[in-house]
């Protein structure tokens, strides 16, 4: 027994008591959480002998794609397995909504290493972009009959602007890279904390512009519909597909999915590619970068500009999903929680990224307002675990630095910097300088 | 430190470097009146100075006499105060770093300034990302040419790696857990891959042992050989200096106080000075061995 036990170790199987341990625990919380948020007991066993058969074999290659690939298809089927009007479908779909988000914001803060705490501004200008050109808002447009672009029933018909939601989303795209260089420019200059202030402000300012847009009067029409929302927003119309409806929510999941695959396609090429490694290199040592011949002020603005560009795509989806769009939305504390999404699943690693946006997701959307709300009050607390919400995840994120400050699955380089103190002082968060005066 | 050189009337002695400066007409990189003002403080004064093409040169000096500050004004991370600089025929007063460095102009740091969590494969290839055009979409769709490109840039990489002389077995690793000497080479390594015209060193032998420093200086000379490179150094080891430099500036307090070839500026008297204080003036005379291993002390 100890004898093909040391022989599996020495082919590199990990099959400490620990790990096995780990996993047996592992199994029962999550057989144990299925059956609390609505998930198919057996597609989360199906999860977890994935989990488990990558972490045992996590020296093979050949297991480590299968899994992946296994993991991939275990996503696309899940729905079948789900009630499809469901509160589960419902919370997954907005993890994945916010997935993309989170891989927007790490390449901002992950790759290039530049804090961003103003996000959820392009979030809201995503949404904002739906609720223009989805919805009834602009009631004048196109002569008070209505205004429409490659939509069909019931939206073509009623007044306002109600344009395709692929197009919408290119719109949507073009406005937040715009948005996203705008806010690059200004901490071009700046470093570490600065830039965290800056973009913190710019967020606090979009967010009050839609909060006070119904009083902004431009060419005879208010710009938002303030605190009331933007509703309702059209929903989701793809070619050859049946229209989208609030009550059938398994479609919605996919487009959401099919979002995330196209991000995470963007994120792994530009990670491996010229761009990809001048990030790295700025988020490194900004005075060496400059001096090997990456452009700061471009390489910073493709940045903000694709980071941006993901938020975009994720509000226009959010925009319709949620139906609504308004100013309670787009609060300071969103950015926090993408921030602490990416945080969790591990700065600059797209893999922990994905993970730590499910999780806080499902904490957020599931755990805290469905199955543990009640709790205090079953114990004689006179509150709702909801009031604490933010206090949850300030805890997590506390237990997170002391355990593990490299994140949920991380990224080759922080382990290496977090684990091993390497020049850890002079990127991304730090940010100290010699040289002073280096232009951008 | 030095002691205290009283600072000699300046119209009068400025000007005279011991030999004529070198043929302009062959001269890559030109400064001319180069200052720069910290605040109050003048950390480099008037330095007028050239590098003729395939040259190697050194500029030496105490500590604080500017070196650094003028390497940073010649490859853009300064802008001087007044003065003009010109490069490969081009006015560069004031470019922009990265542009500098596409010019031709690639340089290594005092402190090394690696990419510590990157690669050495990976450090290198940043070092060639000027001469690289792949863009935003190339990237995403990976089309063919940036697939090309890629690959071309990675295999050039591994090239100048190996002609630095680091092993193949380091190519993937960190560059933060590469030893010192393979660290200074990857420096260079990173600033070769960008094919410069021009190599600005500084101190690439600081910390190294003899037989290192031996085997870089033949490294420079064979670089300028092969590839027909320019190189300018800054340097505190005199053997280096002495055995590798066709051609010295000396700079003390921000000023140009010296110039000629190693064998002028080893007799030049400021120099000898400005090392050594006033004092070594007559130590000076004493002898030449003697000069040597109180420089050493000095530096």
């Amino acid at each position: 027994m100890t004898k093909t036990v040391a022989s599996l170790r020495q082919s590199g199987l990990r099959t400490d008591t620990r790990t096995l341990l780990a996993l047996a625990v592992g199994l029962v919380v999550t057989l144990w959480m299925a059956g609390e948020i609505e998930m198919n007991l057996f597609m989360a066993f199906v999860l977890w002998v994935l989990v488990a058969v990558r972490t045992v074999f996590h020296e093979n290659r050949a297991v480590l794609v299968g899994t992946l690939v296994a993991l991939a298809v275990w996503a696309v089927v899940l729905p079948f397995f789900q009630d499809s009007g469901g509160g589960f479908l419902e919370d997954a779909t907005q993890a994945l909504a916010l997935t993309v988000m989170a891989l927007g914001l790490n390449i901002i803060v992950g790759f290039a290493g530049l804090l961003d705490l103003g996000y959820v501004a392009f979030y809201a200008l995503g949404a904002l972009t739906a609720g223009w050109f989805m919805s009834g808002f602009f009631v004048g447009a196109g002569g008070g009959e209505g205004f429409s672009l490659l939509v069909g029933e019931p939206a073509s018909t009623l007044p306002g602007i109600h344009f395709n939601f692929l197009l919408v989303i290119l719109i949507a795209v073009v406005i937040t890279t715009i948005a996203g260089m705008l806010i690059g420019l200004p901490t071009l200059r700046l470093r570490g904390d600065y830039i965290a202030i800056v973009t913190l402000a710019f967020g606090e300012i979009v967010g009050r512009l839609v909060i006070n847009g119904d009083e902004i009067v431009i060419a005879g029409e208010k710009i938002t519909n303030g605190r009331q929302g933007i509703t309702p927003i059209d929903k989701v119309d793809l070619p050859f597909l049946e229209p989208f409806t609030g009550l059938e929510l398994r479609p919605w999941y996919w487009v959401a999915l099919a979002l995330v695959a196209v991000v995470l396609f963007v994120n792994y090429r530009l990670r491996d590619s010229r761009l990809g490694r001048a990030w790295i290199a700025l988020r490194e040592d900004e005075v060496a970068a400059a001096s090997m011949g990456v452009p700061l002020v471009k390489t910073k603005l493709l940045a903000y500009g694709t980071g941006a560009a993901f938020g975009g795509v994720a509000g226009v989806f959010l925009g319709s999903y949620l139906n609504t769009v308004n100013a309670d939305q787009f609060q300071f504390s969103f950015s926090i929680f993408v921030l602490a999404m990416v945080i969790l699943g591990g700065l600059g690693s797209i893999e922990g990224v994905i993970l730590g946006a499910v999780v806080l997701s499902f904490i957020n959307f599931n755990l805290i307002p469905d199955v543990f709300n009640d709790y205090p009050s079953k114990v004689g607390l006179d509150f709702d675990l909801t009031e604490l919400s933010f206090g949850i995840f300030g805890f997590l994120l506390v237990i997170m630095m002391v355990l593990r400050p490299e994140g949920l699955i991380p990224e080759r380089r922080r382990q290496l910097e977090l684990t091993e103190g390497v020049g850890a002082g002079d990127t991304a968060l730090g940010g100290g300088e010699s040289i002073q005066e280096v232009r951008a | 430190m030095n002691t205290e050189p009283t600072q000699p009337d300046e119209s009068a002695q400025r000007a005279e470097p011991a030999a004529s400066p070198p043929p302009s007409d062959g001269a890559l990189l030109s400064a001319q009146n180069i200052t720069k003002v910290f605040g109050g403080l003048v950390a480099v004064e008037d330095v007028t100075f050239e590098v003729p093409e395939r040259g190697i040169v050194s500029i030496i000096g105490p500590n604080g006499a500017g070196k650094t500050t003028f390497f940073n004004m010649l490859t853009g991370l300064y802008k001087p105060t007044y003065g003009r600089i010109r490069f490969a025929g081009r006015n560069v007063t004031g470019r922009r770093p990265d542009l500098i460095m596409k010019d031709g102009m690639a340089r290594t740091f005092q402190n090394i300034r690696l990419f510590g969590t990157m690669t050495a494969l990976e450090n290198v290839m940043v070092g060639q990302n000027a001469r690289m055009r792949a863009g935003l979409f190339g990237s995403i769709f990976r089309v063919p040419r940036v697939k090309r490109e890629e690959k071309t840039v990675e295999e050039k990489a591994r090239e100048t790696l190996a002609y630095a002389g680091i092993a193949e077995s380091q190519f993937d690793q960190m560059s933060v857990n590469l030893s010192y000497g393979d660290q200074r080479r990857l420096e260079i390594a990173r600033a070769l891959a960008s094919e410069p015209k021009l190599l600005l060193l500084d101190e690439p032998t600081a910390g190294m042992n003899p037989q290192e420093s031996a085997a870089l200086t033949d490294f420079m000379r064979k670089v300028r050989d092969e590839r027909g490179l320019t190189i300018l150094l800054i340097e505190h080891d005199m053997q280096v200096i002495m055995e590798v430099s066709e051609y010295i500036t000396v700079l003390d307090h921000g000023q140009k106080i010296a110039e000629g070839t190693p064998e002028e500026v080893r007799t030049n008297e400021r120099v000898v000075e400005a090392y050594l204080g006033k004092q070594g003036e007559k130590e000076a005379a004493e002898g030449a061995a003697r000069r040597e291993s109180g420089r050493g002390d000095q530096v």
